[in-house]
């Protein structure tokens, strides 16, 4: 066994078996309830709560109120400590605020015997508020006279300017503005696109319990980076790090969502408080809505100016971005975004970028799957597509002529592109679509169709794998040999259902020959035992993780080699290891089984001998790379009620070697299911006077249904990327990014009609037909 | 108020004091530790608590315990083998790889268990139609059609 | 756990209708789809509810002598849709029925929960309304025959009186199926799990020779306040031929007797024209299932 084969999920047994542990699994039967009060209106200041009432309910343990917790700002962003000044983490939370910052901030927290009892208290409980006026949107936040954080008077949280000369970045501090012309220049006026905030939806909502033992204070969480998580809860409830343990089970689910500091800082300070009981704070489906993060909305102005060759000159960029009430990842998430402008098509005379994150009444905005680039390939996409039928030009011909080559220098991150299958994808996909065929057979059909349209459209992508050089990249690997020649593995890389344990027992198979079935990969992290590792994000555990696997794997097969060469007094340089047996290389000829070794040594009656064999390693990523991609759609729109009916997605990815094709292809189809929701139903609603969540729930929110997805197909350009541990690159966020785009572009294809705006939903899509005419006599 | 009600779950014959207040994923859960019905909505939209009660799939958070007296319900905890071997539907899960975070995983093959006892043999599109209760939000349902193809497929 | 304060559960009619007369601020619960997600949202709370899901009079559906067919409140979706008599002579409301929220869902709500209710989304209503349906309400001193058209009087308002009555029949007239086509559209963004946006029901009959429409009956849910019938369009469109002044006619009309509201889940616009296009495409395919051509 090992990399590159189609082996079953790890984990696949305790899953069909419902046996699989998560949180709210593991909780006690004694645990109390925590349920948090969250204010009723979007700006504003807590005068005064009143519990008396709520007091007397029946189940109350306790109620603590905003005027009750530590002054200790903390972050919530999981991302490793910087030790770099410029890139410090936004502390601007407490535990529960005073100073209310959206529709729904967590003010007080009841504690009962259940769910019940404290949700009848918390009814109880009497708010006076100051109000506010709600700025929901950067334009209205910006320069308010009104600051949501003290530290951030302009409510503007950060900004990225720069020009890109000759492969180098000049960065600038630019303005906040929103009319269309880049950097305030005439030359550069920009296509405005708006995409709404979305939710993450992972099917296990967030929750967590924390309880004391003696002095040390246990947090179960479903959450990606168990040891940022441990820094954060431990400096918001003022203990040592090494006091605060953090257990993460299974995960239902997490898509970036998970990767922030939730209620874990609430449960423990609560639990603290009631010197160390169990206190559960379990989301509803309507707090995961809301009080999580959602995907940043984004206002976007994109300039792109060809010349008669179609080659781009100038591109300009200005991305304001709503990033909620708290400040999370900062600028992170929206730098990744406007840098990514001017990757994917990187030629260009004049490369101007503006960027800013704005505070704003809504909820905070944070990490989802993709990280910033699904809503710039949106944009950036729509826009070669528009630009191609303005000039009549082939959309796939144009992008060829632009796209990032091998050997492209990273003007920001400043690494090399080693590996770049593009090209490829999009010539796979242009053949698989049967791409020249039906662009010409559907513009025949819709001469004569009226109602229904056909059409076919495509868009592309790249994404960086890690976070490399922004941040660290590092992440340990502890091997333990048992006496039958199984191991176990511990990593910090946290599972949440990509199925990371399963390709690190590929990963470790492929270097020691012990097959997956006796390679026990912990998938619990508990933070007392597990090595560090930055966690779940960025698709960067196959990557980063994945050296330490290999460089473990490595320092455990010298080290059995190593024992078995003392043993058969052999010299270590004669021997290797093949099907689980140590070797001599030249003669085949068999010494013994990895377990005799495991078997001898740890057993053998010698001081010199004797040891329990295991290896550790941190591995340090000094590299970034590039995974690309394409998607191309065949679909139809039944215009007068505005549906748009996709026949098929074809998506095409280049991830470097592909480690399991099985799990790998299931990446690809959930990436592209979300984005079909993405691009034709999810945006989440707030009332525009009050801030108020209107559809916070799986009825109204519209996340795809079986019925709603096409069939899809997926296919894998495997490029080797020599930085990766076997030549892979990033996967489980991918192929989301170029749906939305796609999708459009095959509508613009259908119907002649550009949408700049998602969802593009009914309602959406019937305005703007009626507007172009489509739907004759649509407003008498 | 507590009630005896008396009900068979996975088949064998409960009696149990309850809270009448309960729903049956909270009995199933918190009473008889059969962890295998999650929790997503508690509103009978995303069906992960999804159990079969007399042999149909039904929503168990929005399913009050006192109804399910003389019932006969099954978890997944209750659909393996006598020797402990997997059934079809899950064999399938696991094979196609029809499995990521598995949170809807169980509530969806017992909906893929309902389908197996009917006898029927289904479309692709018409098992769409059928697992639609279920929200997934890895997989795309993909791998999941794959498994109930393989199993209850036409 | 619900905020219940007591379960009481009846297991006839009659017990039913002295436990509400019996119990003040009692609450019906049949499948519990929409009771328990109101107590979920706080907006009924330490309730007293009257489980009737054991009343076998009130399940099943049944052909009377005289051809009318009795549907028994308590029947969930699922039995409705694929029950014989149904798939038969009224298939319009077993595909009503098939597009309710989940399969799971349709497992276990019922028909009259659905109409009791009183949401102007109610996927069955439509239909009923399209199909004239006679509803049987029982108290404990008397039972009256009322047509659903004069059920629903407000968002999610009834003429029930809520300490004593019970609806107990559904009675689709063979007059109201009898040589009729019909066909209901439900437009929700998504095709599963979904409230409808609207939804239109259409019911009609043909001339002998299958060129003009004689009879013609158009339901909408979510277009007003309450579901709702269009008798004006409805008297202009008996009579007509099929052609395409046909359908000019009904998206021209029907506007007048529409009130669709601008909400967060939908605008104004979108239902406008959805009012319009499905009035058209449910006539339209109505029209073919009674045997016409169009």
């Amino acid at each position: 066994m090992g990399v590159g084969k189609s082996i079953n999920r790890v984990d696949a047994i305790e899953k069909v078996t419902g046996t699989a542990k998560y949180v709210e699994d593991m909780l006690p039967s004694n645990a109390l309830i925590a349920k948090v009060l969250h204010s009723t209106i979007a700006n504003g200041i807590v005068k005064s709560i009143n519990i008396e009432e709520a007091l007397k309910m029946p189940g109350v343990e306790t109620i603590l109120t905003c005027f009750d917790v530590p002054d200790v700002l903390y972050a919530t962003s999981g991302h490793p400590l910087s030790l770099d000044p410029n890139h410090p983490d936004v502390k601007d939370k407490l535990i529960l605020s005073k100073r209310v910052r959206y529709y729904g901030d967590d003010i007080a927290a009841v504690v009962a015997d259940n769910a019940l009892n404290a949700q009848k208290a918390l009814e109880k409980i009497v708010v006076e508020y100051e109000e506010y006026e709600p700025l929901l949107t950067p334009q209205a936040a910006i320069n308010n006279k009104i600051s949501l954080h003290e530290q951030c008077p302009s409510n503007e949280l950060s900004r990225m300017d720069f020009e890109i000369k000759d492969g180098e970045v000049d960065f600038y501090k630019g303005k906040f503005s929103d009319d269309p012309y880049i950097a305030g220049r005439e030359d550069l006026k920009g296509t405005y696109f708006s995409v709404p905030p979305v939710h993450a939806c992972h099917i296990e909502n967030n929750s967590c319990f924390a309880y004391m033992e003696g002095k040390k204070m246990i947090v179960v969480t479903c959450n990606q980076v168990p040891h940022t998580l441990r820094r954060n809860v431990a400096e918001a409830i003022e203990m040592p790090i090494g006091d605060v343990k953090i257990i993460k089970p299974y995960l239902g689910g997490g898509f970036g969502n998970k990767q922030d500091t939730m209620y874990e800082p609430v449960a423990a300070f609560l639990s603290k408080k009631l010197g160390g009981r169990c206190v559960a704070i379990l989301l509803t489906r309507e707090e995961t809505f809301v009080n999580t993060r959602t995907r940043h909305g984004m206002d976007i102005y994109a300039s792109v100016e060809v010349d008669e060759n179609g080659k781009i000159k100038r591109k300009g960029l200005k991305l304001n971005s709503n990033g909620g009430s708290y400040g999370t990842h900062r600028h992170s998430i929206t730098a990744y975004a406007v840098t990514n402008f001017f990757e994917l098509y990187p030629s260009g005379e004049i490369q101007i970028g503006e960027s800013s994150t704005a505070y704003t009444n809504l909820p905070s905005a944070g990490a989802l799957r993709g990280y910033g680039i699904p809503q710039i390939d949106f944009a950036m996409e729509s826009q070669m597509d528009d630009i191609a039928m303005e000039k009549g030009w082939d959309p796939i011909d144009f992008r060829k002529k632009n796209i990032m080559k091998l050997g492209f220098r990273d003007p920001f991150d400043k690494f090399y592109v080693k590996s770049n299958g593009l090209e490829e994808c999009i010539d796979k996909g242009r053949e698989l679509i049967d791409w020249d065929k039906k662009r010409k057979e559907y513009d025949q059909f819709n001469k004569t169709s009226k109602d229904i349209k056909k059409g076919v459209g495509m868009a592309i992508f790249c994404y960086k794998t890690g976070v490399y050089p922004i941040q660290l990249e590092n992440a340990a690997c502890r091997m333990v040999l048992n006496e039958d020649g199984s191991i176990q593995v511990q990593i910090g890389a946290t599972e949440l259902g990509q199925g990371s344990d399963t390709v690190f027992a590929q990963m470790a198979s492929e270097i020691l020959t012990i097959p997956e079935s006796k390679i026990h990969v912990i998938s619990t992290q508990d933070t007392d035992i597990t090595p560090y590792d930055s966690g779940a994000y960025a698709s960067r555990q196959s990557y980063v993780t994945g050296g330490a696997v290999k460089k473990t794997a490595l320092l455990m097969k010298e080290k059995i080699i190593g024992k078995a060469a003392a043993i058969a007094k052999i010299s270590i340089d004669d021997l290797t290891i093949e099907n689980e047996n140590i070797i001599i290389g030249k003669t085949k000829e068999i010494i013994c089984s990895i377990g005799n070794v495991a078997t001898l040594i740890n057993f053998i009656n010698d001081s010199s001998q004797t040891e329990h064999i295991t290896a550790e390693t941190t591995y340090t990523c000094l590299s970034n790379c590039f995974a690309f991609g394409a998607s191309f759609v065949d679909l139809e729109v039944d215009v007068p009620i505005g549906k748009i009916k996709i026949s098929k997605i074809i998506s095409l990815n280049d991830s470097g070697k592909i480690l399991n094709p099985q799990l790998a292809r299931g990446q690809v189809h959930g990436g592209v299911a979300m984005a079909v929701g993405y691009a034709i139903g999810e945006q989440l609603l707030f009332d525009s006077k009050t801030g108020k969540p209107l559809n916070n729930n799986l009825l109204d929110y519209k996340i795809p249904t079986s019925m709603d997805i096409p069939e899809m197909e997926s296919h894998f350009v495997e490029t080797y990327e020599p930085t990766g541990p076997y030549g892979n690159k990033a996967l489980g966020e991918p192929p989301l990014i170029p749906q939305a785009p796609a999708i459009r572009n095959a509508v613009l294809h259908a119907t002649g009609v550009s949408i700049y705006k998602l969802p593009m939903s009914p309602q959406n899509l019937v305005h703007e037909f009626i507007k172009a005419g489509l739907i004759e006599d649509g407003r008498e | 108020m507590i009630k005896v009600i008396r009900m068979t779950v996975n088949g064998k014959l409960e009696e149990l004091g309850i809270d009448e207040r309960e729903c049956l994923t909270d009995t199933l859960r918190n009473r008889l530790g059969l962890l295998s019905v999650k929790k997503g909505c508690e509103a009978g939209e995303c069906g992960a608590c999804t159990v079969l009660i007399d042999g149909k799939a039904k929503n168990s958070c929005v399913y009050l315990t006192v109804w399910a007296e003389n019932k006969e319900i099954i978890t997944v905890e209750g659909i393996r083998g006598k020797s402990g071997n997997l059934h079809p539907v899950q064999q399938a899960f696991v094979d196609e790889a029809a499995i990521q975070c598995g949170f809807c995983t169980p509530g969806l093959i017992l909906t893929g268990v309902e389908l197996v006892n009917s006898g029927k043999k289904y479309t692709r599109e018409e098992l769409r139609t059928l697992i639609s209760g279920h929200l997934c939000r890895c997989t795309g349902y993909e791998n999941i059609l794959h498994a109930l193809e393989k199993v209850v497929g036409k | 756990m619900y905020d219940i304060k007591t379960v009481l559960k009846a297991t006839s009619v009659q017990e039913a209708l002295k436990l509400l007369g019996d119990n003040e601020d009692a609450t019906i619960i049949d499948g519990g789809t929409d009771v328990l997600i109101r107590m979920k949202e706080r907006k009924l709370k330490n309730a007293t509810l009257i489980s009737i899901q054991d009343i076998g009079e009130l399940y099943g559906v049944t052909i009377l002598e005289n051809g009318d067919i009795l549907i028994g409140p308590g029947t969930n979706f699922t039995d409705i849709e694929e029950n014989s008599i149904i798939q038969k002579h009224i298939p319009v409301l077993g595909y009503a029925c098939s597009q309710v929220g989940s399969p799971q869902i349709r497992n276990i709500a019922t028909i009259g929960g659905n109409i009791c209710n009183g949401a102007v989304s109610a996927d069955s209503v439509p239909s009923l309304l399209a199909l004239d349906a006679i509803l049987e309400i029982s108290s404990p001193d008397d039972t009256r025959l009322i047509p659903i058209r004069q059920f629903h009087t407000g968002p999610g308002k009834t003429i029930l009186k809520k300490q004593k009555e019970l609806l107990t029949k559904i009675i689709i007239p063979k007059d109201s199926y009898e040589n009729h086509g019909a066909n209901y559209i439900k437009f929700g963004q998504r095709n599963a799990m979904e409230i409808s946006t609207l939804g239109c029901a259409v019911n009609l009959s043909l001339s002998d020779d299958k060129k003009t429409i004689e009879d013609y009956r158009i339901a909408f849910g979510v277009a007003s306040s309450t579901p709702i019938r269009c008798p004006f369009l409805e008297e202009k469109v008996r009579g007509m031929d099929i052609g395409e002044e046909l359908f000019k006619t009904i998206r021209r009309e029907v506007l007048h007797e529409v009130n669709p509201r601008d909400s967060w889940r939908a605008s104004k616009e979108l239902r406008i024209q959805l009012i319009k296009e499905l009035s058209r495409r449910a006539t339209k395919q109505a029209i073919l299932n009674a045997g016409g051509t169009v």
